[in-house]
């Protein structure tokens, strides 16, 4: 039996195990998807907004301004990379009104370091920008961060301090037996917890409904993006959003961490909560609203292109409650991840509310290893480490320099890799131009020898994802 | 830091070719720095045949065209580093590199050939609307499955391109029993070889759907179908002519991009058209004594074109090395209309003779193809037809390039009258 269940391993769910993975409890994940990060963690703006856009009062402004304030020290403990590269919201001269109520709205929320700069400063800034553009509120505390690597490492992170992580299972029936919450899987498996955390994105109310709360829900809003080469990483510094309107923050424009060029999202609601389709008037309204905002983006040199689902809730704000035991976690769309580790805080506040009374564990790890470690290493700590596994010195991901050793750490560290996605959000095998061309046959034949499987047996992201089917005729 | 006098990055077909063209002009300090497992790069994995007609006069398939150049390095004790990976190359030729034996390393090279190779056109660079299952490969990659892997990657088969690895693999897959569709053509012609249409498509009654693209990608876990349509002249697909085609697998053939990184990392300029180095006559880049040949500097569509092309490069990097500098002669600049997209080499300073390669942008048929110095015609040559999937050459004589008096000549395609 587990102290504490948490259904749902998005960026929420994953920094609400590693706030808990401190006290001496047992702990658990429950993840529907045969990986973690699979909803829209994996699929989002990668932003952590200053948070100047929540209406002043709501859970949305307190959670991201405080979350924000959080973020740099907790990604630093993970190994996460972070990048405070400011943001601007840019606007034309007739939107200059809304910029000054953004900036307001951003000095009531207590939000630090804003200014509205002119059009001379702008353009000194950023000179790709649409030249049209007249003015832009200027926020330092903007930043961006890599929304998966920071719920896996969150996640490893509380399983190195003994949480337990259970993939493929997706709850279907949660009841309460006297003080305990019997938690049931489609595959027949079940968990007890005495506390049960529903983190669970687009089917948080599902699962709020499951333990007999269903006065609210939750709806997907479609987001789609298009993802630029690196050489394009540079084209704009900071992160480019427009005035927002009441859809959400528009189409920005925005390095990421990692050095790419990231433009999106759309935003249309749905129905379907997993349908994360691109759509070809998606990629039509990507190129026209980002090229509102800068000038000759490169559209040629888009390597991928992908869709997240946001889970909007019906009230508007974030949806946070605690009830038997029970803390629900709704709505948790933008600012999402900027909100996460403070929503982790308030968690482990209402826990204590309700009655959790655990002391602290005393070997508590902190921190993680940093999956991009051996990439930053000097050329002598590199020999070092190829001295000892010659693994290091083999170069898989030829795009982003993955060596098979890094791809065989992330096969064997928590949580690990178990096919070729798993391994591409861990090490970034797969994600550069050429988009695993080159480098996703012998990913396979890793995850293969390392998983101790045949070949045909490995898959993209598990399920029925597989990539090879049999052998060939003169190899039966 | 060690010293080598030329080293050359990729031991596929070029770099080989390369490498035993300058030992053979008499360079001996030379070391071939190849990524893979063993030499001979992509052609490993091509195993149909119809490689060597040009050089061997024989039909051989990729690994025996690989393997007899391998030979050759191996007779001639050529120095080879398999494994190893390049990270860097600098402007003044050092180059950074790393394997699991040596850890990583740095070059001082007198002399670098470049030769890559390149990539396929990646599904994201495509746009292609729809889910992301497991399924969708480029035509190269289910080729190292089947071919090098011994697995298949798909039963039912759509191809979207008709470049030559995919009707390859049209017909490869068939041979293994999938079911190809079809393969789907954006433009109203083949990028690929004939030979290769007749061959691998057509004997198959595969059928080839030119002007058509796919314009959605349908499954949830793996690849369950593809919406095709047909283009209109502007290439956007007509909303009426919307098919449906049950496959479990989408192969992509839509373009090969040569691997330029290290190039351009280089400070090397690079070609917009080619998507590789600017070179002159002796395939040299412009840094001096850096060299680049094979489909890192443009994509041929026949090897033997990438022997004979890095043959060149390999003699000028020994010449390089072993005479000192160029006397710097003035570079005669080679210009397009357009409708000949390109030329390799796009610059002269040599008197001697020089085989020009092209490729044009169009299909065009009875045609002529006019090279002028100003507005003094020196060479116009009938052509039946001309195609984007097979390379032309002209040679100009040391006598034509003496005579140019207007500093550059222009490459055209003109009409018969």
């Amino acid at each position: 039996m587990y102290d504490i269940v948490i259904i749902g391993a998005g960026v929420v769910g994953g920094m609400i195990a590693r706030t808990l993975a401190k006290y001496d409890i047992n702990l658990c994940i429950l993840e529907k998807e045969n990986d973690v990060a699979m909803g829209a963690t994996k699929a989002n703006s990668a932003i952590v907004h200053a948070g100047f856009d929540a209406k002043e009062g709501s859970l949305k402004a307190k959670f991201n301004v405080r979350g924000s304030e959080m973020m740099e020290q907790v990604a630093a403990e993970l190994g996460v990379k972070y990048k405070r590269n400011e943001s601007l919201v840019v606007a034309f001269e007739n939107e200059r009104a809304e910029i000054e109520a953004i900036y307001e709205r951003g000095l009531r929320n207590g939000v630090k370091g804003l200014s509205i700069i002119e059009k001379d400063e702008l353009f000194a800034l950023e000179p790709n920008l649409n030249p049209d553009l007249s003015c832009a509120l200027l926020a330092k505390t903007g930043a961006i961060v890599c929304p998966y690597e920071l719920c896996i490492a969150a996640v490893g992170n509380a399983m190195d301090n003994g949480a337990d992580l259970k993939l493929d299972f997706e709850v279907v029936n949660i009841e309460k037996n006297g003080e305990v919450y019997v938690i049931t899987a489609a595959d027949g498996r079940t968990v007890e917890a005495k506390y049960v955390i529903n983190s669970a994105g687009v089917y948080s109310d599902k699962i709020a409904a499951m333990t007999g709360d269903a006065d609210f829900n939750v709806h997907p809003r479609r987001g789609e993006y298009m993802l630029l080469d690196k050489e394009c990483g540079k084209f704009t510094q900071r992160t480019i959003f427009h005035t927002p309107t009441k859809m959400g923050k528009g189409i920005l424009v925005s390095p990421t961490v990692d050095g790419n060029l990231l433009l999106g999202p759309t935003a249309v609601d749905m129905e379907d909560k997993d349908d994360t389709s691109t759509t070809s008037e998606g990629f039509n309204t990507i190129i026209d609203r980002s090229t509102d905002n800068a000038n000759g983006i490169p559209f040629n040199k888009v390597i991928t292109s992908f869709c997240g689902l946001r889970a909007v809730g019906s009230t508007g704000d974030f949806i946070i409650k605690s009830r038997n035991n029970v803390i629900t976690l709704a709505g948790i769309e933008s600012p999402g991840l900027s909100s996460a580790p403070a929503i982790a805080e308030y968690v482990e506040e209402l826990l204590k509310e309700a009655g959790m009374n655990a002391s602290l564990k005393t070997d508590f790890i902190p921190t993680r290893k940093p999956a991009h470690a051996f990439r930053e290493m000097s050329l002598a700590e590199k020999n070092e480490i190829i001295k000892k596994d010659n693994r290091y010195g083999r170069i898989v991901c030829r795009c982003e320099g993955v060596t098979e050793g890094e791809i065989v750490e992330a096969i064997h560290q928590n949580p690990p890799a178990s096919d070729v996605d798993g391994v591409k959000r861990r090490t970034r095998g797969g994600m550069g131009r050429c988009q695993g061309g080159f480098c996703s046959p012998i990913v396979v034949e890793i995850l293969a020898r390392e998983l101790e499987r045949h070949i045909d047996d490995i898959t993209k992201f598990g399920k029925g994802s597989v990539l090879n089917y049999n052998k060939t005729k003169g190899d039966m | 830091m060690s010293k080598v006098d030329l080293v050359i990055i990729g031991g596929g077909p070029a770099g080989m070719s390369a490498a035993v063209a300058a030992y053979d002009a008499g360079l001996r300090n030379i070391l071939i720095l190849e990524r893979d497992t063993s030499l001979g790069g992509i052609l490993r994995q091509c195993i149909h045949n119809g490689f060597g007609l040009h050089r061997f006069k024989e039909e051989l398939t990729g690994p025996e065209y690989a393997y007899r150049y391998e030979l050759q390095v191996r007779e001639r004790n050529i120095p080879f580093k398999l494994n190893t990976m390049v990270l860097n190359v600098s402007p003044d030729k050092v180059i950074t590199a790393m394997n699991s034996e040596d850890g990583m390393f740095t070059i001082e090279a007198g002399a670098i050939i470049l030769a890559m190779g390149c990539r396929e056109r990646p599904k994201g660079a495509l746009n292609i609307a729809g889910s992301r299952p497991a399924g969708i490969f480029t035509a190269g990659t289910a080729q190292k499955f089947v071919n090098m892997d011994g697995y298949m990657p798909g039963k039912k088969v759509v191809i979207l391109g008709s470049g030559d690895i995919g009707l390859i693999m049209a017909r490869r897959m068939t041979l293994e029993g999938a079911k190809v569709e079809a393969v789907c053509e954006l433009m109203p012609y083949s990028g690929g070889l004939a030979r290769n249409i007749e061959q691998c498509l057509n004997d198959f009654n595969i059928p080839l759907m030119l002007s058509h693209t796919v314009v959605e990608i349908h499954g949830k876990e793996r690849v369950t179908g593809v919406t095709i349509a047909k283009v209109d002249e502007r290439r956007k697909p007509i909303p009426e002519t919307k098919q449906y085609i049950e496959c479990d697998t989408l192969l992509l053939s839509c373009g090969l991009i040569p691997e330029n990184e290290l190039t351009r990392g280089a400070g090397i300029s690079i070609d917009r058209v080619t998507n590789g180095a600017f070179v002159d006559q002796n395939r040299q880049t412009d840094i001096e004594g850096v060299f680049a040949c094979g489909n890192v500097l443009h994509v041929h569509d026949l090897v033997d074109y990438v022997s004979e092309e890095s043959e060149i490069a390999g003699k000028a990097a020994a010449a390089y090395i072993m005479n000192g500098k160029h006397e710097k002669a003035v570079a005669i600049e080679l210009k397009t209309d357009g409708k000949i997209r390109y030329t390799v080499p796009q610059r002269i300073t040599s008197e001697e003779n020089v085989t020009v390669y092209f490729r044009v942008a169009d299909v065009y048929r009875d045609v002529r193809i006019v090279v002028k110095d100003g507005e003094n015609v020196i060479i116009n040559k009938k052509k039946q037809k001309v195609a984007p999937g097979e390379m032309e050459t002209v040679t100009l004589t040391s006598a034509m390039i003496n005579g140019i008096t207007s500093g550059s000549l222009s490459f055209g395609i003109e009409g018969i009258n």
